[in-house]
């Protein structure tokens, strides 16, 4: 019972800081703060998944998204120099009326849907599989098709991506590998016969006359 | 485990998985100047993979890895069609992209991409695979609608296009994951089966809701529209045409497998839905053209006043009810393709032929134009001797068996709304004396004067077939 009670408390306060932060990520001046709060939304989020008994996905997070893409975020963000000031006016004016449709909007869903409904059970967990054992095997057999697809996802992110971005500026200066690795001697070293000593410079001759 | 019996029910979508990387791999090796062998090759590879899809096509529906995939009649006939009209897109597109110096391979690459995803889409059977499908589908759609990097408008419609889409996506997945709790499944066959014995029914609904708003979303129904006029107005002309066809198409497919086959029990709760967004869809998209002065942005509200004839369709849910909406929609794709074709045809370097103005006196410039682009109003219109007249009697037909008469009676109220602006474009091509200084003359192009031309003409001779097709689409739903 104990056991039940503690881990009650600990999803509340993990929700209470996930839900708590991510209002902060959208409402705190100083982007960079907004970033870190973001992180501190993305472990919490990790914490409720391990209460969850997922692992796995609790560790993927932590490391995949606070460990990589955030740090990218910060690095965007602190490049970036936007004035954001103009962007919140009104917020303020705003916000009660956003405030009130979103308490309303809550108090419909959990009406409609009854507190009670969301103790739905998890399935039972397959005996004696660790969680990324067990992840492994569903995505390598009955959920290959959709890794698939997710693959192919991934890889229009990534054409897109770059016929967005890349843009090929005439003024810019970099290399051509192909064209340093392909050259040969004669491309670069031209051979000139002189004679060791100059003679003194004779007059230009002018050009013959081509032959009749 | 999968069989070598899966990949074979999945093999058009293997072989266009290959292709597309195939012709990405095969644009890097080629010089601007003979960037059309791509064109060439991604139009084979369409060709082919309709080749695929007919010829492959089982006798039974079957399904493949474990249920995962599902390919039966009613993909054929929205894969073929997708695949016709990408084709289409990419003939008339090449003349306007070379003029704007946006003729890369890329274009091809991703379109046959975005394809790949509406087949996946309209052949899922699983909450899983219509979510990547979708996804699949919609991110080279935001890439290309911001194909144009130099226009402004072009990255302001992608911005709100990729947005609004992320929003409808995440919508989606909240009503999937929603469902997914109360019936502990993600196949959508045995999603149908655990609704009788669920004790979470209103769980259920709950998600049900949040799947109808990304269906309007998808469809681009009121009140879920706003989207579609911004991005038809800076898009890229021939990605705009791609938008106004081949979603439309996947969203079919969508809303079949997910309120159908998934939750076909709770029929009576999203037929209501459903009948609402069609009655306003058909209000506002035919209210709302009236005051456009943009072709392309009038052509997005008729779109959003034809998603409300779908809907009506779909708001009867019965074989005969689904048929119908499938013979709208792959009617109204090709509606749109000559529409939009014309446009691309009259267009020409730093002139986009996309207000209505642009297309005074017409007949006397170019008859032939003129004459498609009429075709194309009065089959939008739906006026009697063409293919468009066909598909809303058969839609109009459906809602009344469903018990819908009032929404029938609305339909056709905003129908003969919508006749208004459809003629005001053909009264400014034939009635109107044309501007002086606007040179109108379509593209010499071959290639898409001949299948523009079909194109037109089809929709007149399609209303020969309708029976015939329609039968097809029955046939597909299993009457």
């Amino acid at each position: 019972m104990t056991h039940a009670i503690f881990q009650m408390v600990c999803f509340i306060l993990f929700a209470v800081v996930a839900v708590g932060s991510a209002l902060a990520v959208v409402s705190v001046k100083n982007t960079v703060h907004g970033v870190l709060a973001l992180v501190l939304t993305f472990f919490s989020t990790a914490c409720l998944w391990m209460l969850a008994e997922a692992e796995f996905l609790a560790l993927a997070l932590v490391v995949v998204y606070v460990g990589a893409v955030m740090v990218l975020f910060l690095f965007v963000v602190m490049m970036l120099d936007i004035d954001l000031e103009p962007m919140r006016e009104g917020y303020i004016k705003y916000l009660p009326i956003g405030i009130g449709a979103a308490v309303i909007m809550l108090i419909e869903m959990l009406g409609i849907i009854g507190i009670k409904t969301f103790n739905v059970q998890a399935g039972p967990n397959p005996a004696g599989a660790s969680n990324v054992e067990w992840l492994g095997q569903a995505l390598f057999t009955h959920f290959l098709l959709p890794f698939e697809i997710a693959a192919l996802i991934l890889t229009v992110g990534l054409v897109a991506a770059v016929v967005l971005a890349l843009r090929v500026r005439s003024f810019s200066k970099h290399q051509n590998p192909a064209a340093q690795s392909a050259v040969r001697a004669p491309g670069r070293v031209r051979m000139v016969k002189m004679a060791a000593v100059t003679p003194a410079a004779p007059e230009p001759k002018p050009a013959e006359e081509p032959q009749a | 485990m999968f069989s070598l019996n899966d990949l074979l029910v999945i093999l058009p979508e293997l072989y266009l998985t290959a292709a597309a990387c195939l012709v990405l791999l095969f644009d890097v090796f080629l010089d601007d100047e003979h960037r059309d062998a791509t064109h060439w090759v991604a139009i084979v590879v369409m060709l082919v993979a309709i080749f695929l899809v007919i010829r492959g096509q089982p006798p039974e529906t079957v399904t493949a890895f474990g249920g995962m995939f599902v390919r039966d009649h009613m993909a054929e006939i929205l894969k073929v069609t997708v695949l016709i009209a990408t084709i289409l897109m990419f003939v008339m597109a090449r003349p306007w992209l070379k003029d704007r110096k946006l003729f890369i391979g890329e274009f091809y690459s991703l379109s046959i991409f975005s394809v790949l995803g509406v087949m996946f889409l309209v052949s899922a059977g699983s909450l899983v695979t219509v979510y990547l499908g979708l996804e699949l589908f919609s991110l080279p759609a935001f890439a290309l609608v911001a194909l144009n990097r130099e226009s402004k408008l072009s990255s302001e419609a992608a911005i709100k296009f990729f947005v609004l889409g992320a929003l409808a996506s995440g919508l989606l997945l909240f009503g999937m994951s929603l469902i997914y709790g109360a019936t502990g499944t993600l196949d959508l066959h045995a999603i149908f089966a655990a609704i009788g014995t669920t004790q979470h029914l209103h769980l259920l609904q709950f998600g049900l809701v949040f799947l109808v708003v990304g269906i309007g979303f998808e469809f681009g129904a009121v009140p879920f529209h706003m989207w579609l006029p911004d991005v038809y107005e800076g898009a890229p002309t021939p990605i705009a045409m791609y938008i106004s066809a081949v979603p439309k198409l996947a969203a079919i497919g969508l809303a079949y497998r997910l309120l159908e086959t998934g939750l076909g029990p709770l029929a009576g709760d999203w037929r209501m839905m459903l009948a609402i967004m069609a009655a306003l869809s058909l209000v506002v998209g035919n209210v709302v053209a009236i005051a456009q002065t943009n072709f392309k942005r009038m052509l997005a509200y008729s779109t959003i006043s034809h998603m409300g004839f779908v809907f009506l369709a779909l708001s009867n849910p019965t074989p005969e009810g689904y048929a119908s909406a499938l013979f709208y929609a792959v009617c109204f794709a090709l509606m749109e393709t000559v529409a939009f074709g014309v446009i691309l045809a009259l267009s020409r370097k730093g002139f986009d032929c996309d207000m209505i103005d642009d297309l005074k006196g017409l007949n006397q410039r170019s008859p032939w134009m003129a004459g498609m682009m009429a075709i194309a109003m009065f089959s939008l219109a739906g006026i009697p001797p063409l293919w468009g007249f066909a598909a809303k009697v058969l839609v109009l037909k459906a809602a009344i068996d469903g018990g819908m008469l009032w929404l029938a009676i609305v339909a056709i109220i905003c129908a003969i709304i919508g006749l208004f602006y459809y003629l005001r474009v053909v009264k400014v091509m034939y009635f109107d004396a044309p501007a002086e200084d606007v040179e109108l003359s379509p593209k010499p192009d071959i290639a898409l004067r001949w299948l523009l031309s079909i194109n037109a003409l089809g929709l007149i001779a399609m209303i020969g077939f309708s029976g015939v097709f329609f039968t097809w689409c029955q046939h597909a739903f299993g009457v």
